[in-house]
């Protein structure tokens, strides 16, 4: 196994007002590929790439970014780093070119090497078309690809993407989800925060579910699923046999199904697997209901990120380690407000 | 270290340090050429003063003046107006940074392995370049209206000068502010709160000899008054100084004034922007 390129332990970051945004987090991050950080809104991801960036001092704790301790040498971590933050850092009256230009010089590059390798990023990035055109005249997805071709300009070794694509539309989304892919084969590692299950299962090769400033469960998309509990029945009944469907399910899975209204659907967690599936239908039939579709599945990462942090009551009840849940949103906003 | 770190460059600190600093410098210059209607707005402020004060007050005002100002108010109002707006253009460094804060644009910077203070150094010196065009300005349209130095061109330059470096010291006072108010509307509101009582109740507009006992111990000593003084002496002569004074008297004490405000106030405002969360 390679030495970690992030190494976190017990870090700890408080805010006015006594809020623990990071409450003794501790991490190991593997050189290479793109590792997802997942939580709800004020679970301590954008503090923890802010003390990471060294925009935040840690107040206990200690972190290492490519070897480098961020309160020792935070010189030495910015010169091997790149970040983008939560809205794209760049500037609107001066052209494409000139903003990646700008970060390149600041990195150190002579006037000469920062204009090929704004070439080489924009080119990379697909924006070369547009390098000369003033930012303002760009699109919101244009935008965020600029900022990300910026924070690449000084070859860093570990890029931070907070949100990287937090308000964009799902066209742009996937091109941007495209480009962080392709970045893996340069060998940089990508640490990317991100509220949007299926851009972390789509994207991180490995996933950190974080809450209330503390790891909650570690792992590959595929490993948190199993965790979590094995597989969901998912019914799909007519209206009318709503209730009578939920009565007679009760207690099938270890704990009563779950209504999906929206979906038309009732969810219920199977432990058993096919041995569920043949209760739930032995007692459908003697309900004398007749379901329209019935599907035993994975959990969806959806699911087990409610599972895990507890944020919603409609999905099915996980049974697996690791579990925490009553989360307060009062106490979540209120880390959120600090954090900012 | 592998292969993929940046490459680092020969440059010693201090080299690395002014490449900075030109690299924001430019920057900001970049965008002030870029917005010319912020450009246009921010030059015209001080030309209605001149015409205003010329054309509307100083009819009332000429017979308070000294001689030295042969008889006309622009004479004695350009020196006082090229003080006042020295300290006025420090007002783009406030909001300048205040909007660099809240688009991001400081955390990026501040995740760069460049030099803190290069961000603040080279938004005030990039002010003191936009103040010199402004300075230069206000000369041209006062010398259309009939302002004429009483003494020589090199008094001219001598109190452009003077005024540049007062206004550049008066920057890091603003740059502060704007580290610490944020919003960019709120900063224009600060920054009119220092501005403007400082410069009427100094020797700008009127001599401080004419406004009542209490006010005058202040008016007669504040930074405003010392450095309208000092340029107003510049280009008129020892004759336009109350009595007892003398040009190089002034010229060092507004010297001193300026380089006590950067002593005290860059240190201050470095200190703020290592500690500034977004």
């Amino acid at each position: 196994m390679d030495e970690a390129i992030v190494e976190v332990q017990s870090l700890v970051k408080m805010f006015k007002g006594g809020v623990r945004a990071l409450d003794g987090l501790s991490l190991a991050i593997e050189p290479g590929g793109v590792y997802g950080l997942l939580g709800p809104n004020g679970a301590g991801k954008t503090t923890l790439i802010r003390v990471l960036s060294t925009l935040l001092p840690p107040d206990g704790g200690s972190a290492r970014v490519a070897g480098v301790d961020v309160r020792t040498d935070p010189a030495g971590v910015r010169a091997r780093i790149g970040l983008a933050g939560q809205h794209a850092a760049v500037d609107e009256v001066l052209s494409g070119r000139e903003n990646v230009e700008l970060v390149g010089r600041l990195y150190g590059l002579s006037r000469r090497q920062a204009r090929q390798r704004a070439s080489q990023v924009l080119e990379r990035i697909r924006l070369l078309e547009a390098a000369d055109r003033q930012v303002k005249t760009y699109s919101g997805g244009m935008r965020r690809r600029l900022d990300l071709a910026a924070s690449l300009v000084g070859r860093p070794q570990v890029l931070f993407l907070d949100e990287p694509t937090a308000g964009l539309d799902p066209a742009s989304r996937r091109d941007l989800w495209g480009l962080i892919g392709d970045l893996v084969d340069t060998g940089t590692t990508v640490l990317l925060t991100t509220q949007y299950l299926e851009e972390a299962d789509r994207l991180a090769d490995r996933i950190a579910v974080i809450d209330h400033g503390r790891l909650v469960s570690e792992g590959t998309s595929d490993q948190l699923k199993d965790r979590v509990g094995g597989a969901v029945l998912e019914v799909t009944v007519p209206e009318v046999d709503r209730d009578r469907v939920l009565q007679a399910l009760r207690g099938v899975g270890g704990q009563d199904p779950a209504d999906d209204p929206d979906r038309g659907r009732i969810v219920l967690p199977a432990p058993d697997g096919a041995a569920t599936l043949a209760e739930a239908l032995r007692r459908l039939a003697a309900a004398g209901v007749v379901p329209e579709d019935v599907a035993l599945r994975k959990p969806t990462l959806d699911e087990v990120f409610l599972a895990l942090t507890g944020q919603l009551a409609t999905t099915p009840n996980g049974n697996g380690h690791n579990i925490r849940r009553g989360a307060s949103r009062h106490g979540q906003h209120q880390g959120e407000r600090a954090a900012r | 270290m592998s292969a993929t770190t940046t490459t680092p460059t020969r440059q010693g600190p201090l080299a690395r340090t002014v490449s900075d600093v030109a690299v924001i410098t430019r920057r900001n210059l970049l965008r002030t050429l870029r917005l010319p209607e912020v450009l246009v707005l921010s030059a015209s402020m001080p030309v209605i003063f001149i015409l205003m004060f010329t054309y509307v007050f100083g009819g009332a005002i000429q017979g308070a003046l000294p001689p030295a100002a042969a008889g006309r108010y622009v004479n004695w109002l350009i020196p006082g107006l090229l003080a006042q707006f020295a300290l006025f253009g420090g007002s783009g460094t406030a909001s300048g940074l205040a909007e660099d804060l809240a688009g991001g644009v400081i955390d990026r910077f501040r995740s760069l392995p460049m030099t803190g203070s290069a961000v603040l150094a080279g938004r005030t010196l990039s002010d003191l370049v936009r103040s010199a065009v402004t300075l230069t300005l206000m000369v041209a349209v006062g010398y259309g209206i009939g302002f004429r130095p009483q003494t020589s061109v090199g008094g001219l330059f001598g109190a452009l000068a003077v005024g540049l470096l007062f206004g550049y010291a008066w920057s890091w006072v603003m740059a502060l502010l704007g580290l610490v108010v944020r919003s960019a509307e709120a900063v224009q509101a600060a920054v009119y709160l220092v501005v403007f009582p400082l410069a009427f109740t100094s020797s700008v507009f009127v001599p401080t000899q004419t406004m009542p006992a209490w006010l005058q111990p202040f008016a007669a000593n504040q930074p405003v008054t010392v450095a309208t003084n000092a340029l107003r002496s510049l280009v008129l002569g020892q004759g336009a100084l109350p009595p007892g004074q003398t040009v190089t008297g002034q010229v060092a004490l507004a010297l001193l004034w300026a380089a006590a405000i950067t002593a005290i106030f860059a240190p201050l405002t470095v200190r703020a922007y290592r500690r500034t969360l977004s």
